[in-house]
């Protein structure tokens, strides 16, 4: 009798064991297909120099300096509208029945996939405003596109900045926004700016949305109003198009890299400011 | 003086916070003012359940798209979940705290690999392997399944140890106590209790795949038809929208807002009941 | 009290850096330094090359080039949000009446096969068996014992209006694969041995097939002299008469160089009627 029940409980953790080790094997391929074809293509030339011939030959500097301006455009855009939503919901009102129905909305808004970000960022701000295919555009929408995203991670954080913190702040005669802007932000930084880096993760490897909006040119913007291309959509331009494989790989390489570092940056942030919460 | 300054950074902070809200606010009311009048006018039950979308001759029909997207997202659950829920029972409850804190950030690093990259793998090394194996082109509900279904594979995974792990150590200490074994008290006991978070995980993880597009446009062939077997190729209401929506004027556009308006309404749902999965978990 | 002022000097700077950003993008606008040219995918690759090559000559302009078929094209050169369509259609529709029409070059459409098929030639009412789906498979058409997987491109792309126009207006196998761009339709036909579909010319590769559609191969030759029945031009659409910018580009797509672009690259010249005036 307890022989069996040993014996199932082997059964079932080598099961889920199993199971783990494949999730980890898919990870694996998919790391070792991509930068396996794609590392050796990523020289210093590839990532400074300019595309030829629609991307055959040349470099990616355009697309790679893209995928640097236009998340950065989106998180300045929705940092501070994103943190001041939260501290107004978190210091300045009372949790009620208001409170409850924003963060409600907040989450749902927060699973709108990014194809309708595309449609409403290309029909109102590219056509209706007239902006065209644009930065502004792409950046207007992927920053309502991470807003729930920063009000929520930005919320969390300054709600779990100990009581004590503001009482103290108070006694010695501080105003309310005085103890925001001089403990309570501080104390949740690190949960805010991992709020961040996930939106930047996520601008980084959006294609749909941007695709619509800031559209595909492959120059370095010179103005808000310019097109300009991401790495993630340069990518997808040559591979579905078969312009150039090997560029496609290499693309796809420096695309993994730097959404790995990205996230490895956030994770080592997210740890630190969890610690430091146990304290 | 301080006060006065007070005053203004509250107002501030009070136009900034609903600033934000209604700009979230503008795109819901912007996709349904745009999509619904078009199912008034054209007749919301033709749309659902015509499998016509044939735009330039005026016939819109969604339900092979509806289909297409229930039956994927269907298949990428089938895909993902199971897996994803054993990892996290794995990772939780049996694997040592190293193994566990070296591989549960490793497979959410999946998560954040770019939905193009998946779907460049699923064109370059699953559709041939499909079509050479089982028949068909290749690029298929199986294809996108499998795809989508590595893709949620992390979410899953990561809120069903949330949900494990907000399961109190008494749980597994009082079956312990009384004689079961370290599997037994976990699918006896714990699961039972992590049962809606862990519930609310997957329908998170369908909401992320019934909203997929890039990877989806890559490997699912786009074909307007209702699938009859796995190997046939689909097109789901996301691709649909990406792929018409530049060429779109008049009641076409408005059809593909009308588009947008059922796949908003569909992941609200979802959202809700995973939300609301939850909130009866917290009781 | 202090910090109410640095939170007020910060947000005064940002709110300065916006703004001088977005004006001096706005100037740029308004002096027409920009011109976005949207529209077919067939002729997009050769659009950004010609770009290339024009904002060398010309470093005062920018030109940005988009894709998204020319349904697109049109759409937007009627709103506004690109200063030229590019269209690939063998008539314009009725939407498009109102814009300037200049024809810059000519396309034929190769039907394409995998090259380990077997088939060469096919009549056109075979072509047109095949792509409405009345003929599945190879056998009957002088191949090999396997199905016929049709490949499409999706409505309202120019080489697929086209292609349909020209051969009588038939509708698409509903069993079709349907792509988004001529290079997804190549690199699908490339995989795919049993697979079918159209591009256009310019665009071929060997990664592909051309078959001969009535005895007759799609080369520039026959393409001129007419004998090849898939051909279609490609229109650059304006609202109104094109000027400043918008005139010189186009001007240089119509001059020898331009022209000799096309041509280098696979296209066809447009021929002697569509010099602007």
């Amino acid at each position: 009798m307890r022989v069996r029940r040993q014996l199932e409980q082997a059964v079932a953790v080598a099961a889920l064991g199993g199971a783990t080790l494949l999730a980890v094997v898919v990870l694996i391929f998919i790391l070792v297909f991509v930068l396996s074809k794609g590392l050796r293509i990523v020289t210093l030339d590839f990532l400074f120099q300019a595309p030829r011939d629609m991307g055959r030959a040349g470099g990616i500097f355009p697309a790679l300096v893209g995928s640097i301006i236009l998340p950065l455009a989106a998180v300045c855009i929705a940092l501070p509208a994103g943190v001041g939503t939260a501290v107004y919901l978190a210091e300045y009102t009372a949790e009620g029945r208001l409170t409850r129905l924003i963060r409600t909305g907040t989450d749902c808004l927060a699973g709108i996939p990014s194809i309708l970000f595309g449609l409403f960022g290309f029909i109102f701000f590219v056509t209706v405003m007239g902006m065209g295919w644009s930065l502004l555009a792409g950046a207007l929408t992927l920053a309502i596109m991470v807003l729930p995203t920063i009000i929520r991670t930005s919320e969390e954080a300054i709600r779990s900045v100990p009581r004590s913190y503001r009482e103290v702040s108070y006694s010695l005669g501080a105003t309310r926004w005085e103890t925001v802007w001089k403990v309570v932000l501080p104390s949740a930084l690190p949960g805010i700016v991992t709020g961040v880096m996930l939106s930047v993760g996520r601008c980084v490897g959006e294609t749909a949305a941007v695709i619509f909006t800031a559209g595909v040119a492959l120059r370095i913007p010179m103005s808000a109003f310019d097109s300009v291309r991401t790495l993630a959509v340069h990518f997808y331009i040559l591979a579905r198009e078969g312009i150039s494989m090997e560029n496609a790989y290499g693309t796809a390489a420096v695309l993994v890299l730097a959404v790995l570092l990205v996230n490895t940056v956030s994770y080592g942030l997210m740890h630190r400011f969890i610690a430091r919460r146990e304290r | 003086m301080k006060w006065s300054g007070e005053h203004a950074v509250a107002a501030v902070l009070r136009v900034i916070a609903f600033s934000s809200l209604a700009s979230l606010l503008l795109i819901t009311i912007f996709i349904f003012k745009e999509g619904v009048p078009f199912l008034f006018s054209h007749g919301a039950a033709h749309f659902l359940l015509s499998s016509r979308w044939d735009p330039m001759a005026g016939e819109f029909g969604v339900l092979a798209m509806i289909v297409a997207s229930l039956v994927v997202t269907f298949g990428a659950m089938v895909v993902g979940a199971p897996l994803g829920i054993a990892g996290a029972v794995f990772l939780n409850e049996f694997a040592p705290r190293w193994v566990a804190r070296v591989l549960k950030p490793a497979i959410e690093l999946l998560a954040g690999i770019p939905s193009v990259v998946f779907g460049f793998i699923g064109v370059m090394v699953l559709a041939p392997l499909i079509r050479n194996h089982l028949g068909g082109p290749g690029l298929s509900v199986l294809c996108a399944s499998v795809i989508l279904g590595v893709m949620i594979l992390p979410t899953v995974m990561s809120i069903s140890i949330d949900a494990l792990a907000s399961v109190p150590n008494s749980f597994r200490e009082g079956a312990l106590a009384l004689g079961a074994t370290r599997w037994q008290s976990v699918h006896m006991v714990v699961l039972k209790a992590a049962r809606s978070g862990i519930v609310a995980a997957v329908v998170l993880g369908l909401g992320r795949a019934v909203g997929e597009t890039m990877a989806v446009i890559m490997v699912a062939g786009n074909t307007v038809r209702i699938p009859i077997s796995i190997l046939d190729p689909v097109r789901t209401l996301t691709a649909n929208i990406a792929i018409e929506m530049g060429h779109a004027t008049g009641a076409h556009r408005d059809a593909l807002f009308a588009t947008g308006v059922v796949l908003f309404l569909i992941i609200m749902a979802l959202n809700g009941i995973a939300l609301g999965a939850m909130k009866r978990g917290a009781r | 009290m202090k910090g109410t002022m640095i939170f007020v000097r910060i947000a005064a700077l940002v709110l300065l850096a916006v703004g001088a950003l977005l004006s001096v993008g706005a100037c740029a606008r308004r002096r027409g330094e920009v011109i976005t040219v949207a529209g077919s995918t067939a002729f997009q690759p050769f659009a950004e090359k010609l770009a290339e090559q024009f904002m060398r000559k010309r470093p005062d302009l920018r030109i940005s080039v988009q894709g998204g078929g020319s349904a697109l094209g049109i759409q937007t050169a009627l709103s506004g949000a690109a200063q030229i369509g590019m269209a690939d259609l063998v008539e314009l529709p009725p939407e498009a009446a109102s814009l300037t029409a200049i024809v810059v070059a000519r396309d034929g459409i190769a039907v394409i096969v995998n090259p380990a098929n077997t088939v060469s030639n096919l009549s056109s009412e075979q072509v047109r068996a095949v792509f409405s789906g009345e003929i599945a498979n190879w056998r009957q058409v002088g191949g090999d014992d396997r199905p016929i997987r049709v490949v499409s491109r999706e409505a309202g792309s120019g080489t697929r209006t086209s292609f349909e126009q020209i051969l009588g207006n038939f509708t698409l196998a509903p069993a079709a694969i349907v792509q988004d761009s001529n290079g997804t339709v190549r690199e699908t036909v490339a995989n795919d041995r049993d697979a079918i579909g159209y591009l256009s010319h310019g665009l071929m590769t060997d990664r592909v097939k051309a078959i001969s559609v009535d005895g007759i191969a799609c080369d520039d030759e026959a393409v001129i002299a007419g004998r090849y029945r898939l051909v279609r031009p490609v229109f650059f659409l304006v609202k109104g008469a094109p000027e400043g910018g918008v005139r010189d580009f186009i001007d240089y797509v119509l001059s020898d160089e331009g022209q000799k672009t096309i041509k280098d690259n696979g296209l066809l010249p447009a021929g002697t009627e569509a010099r602007m005036e």
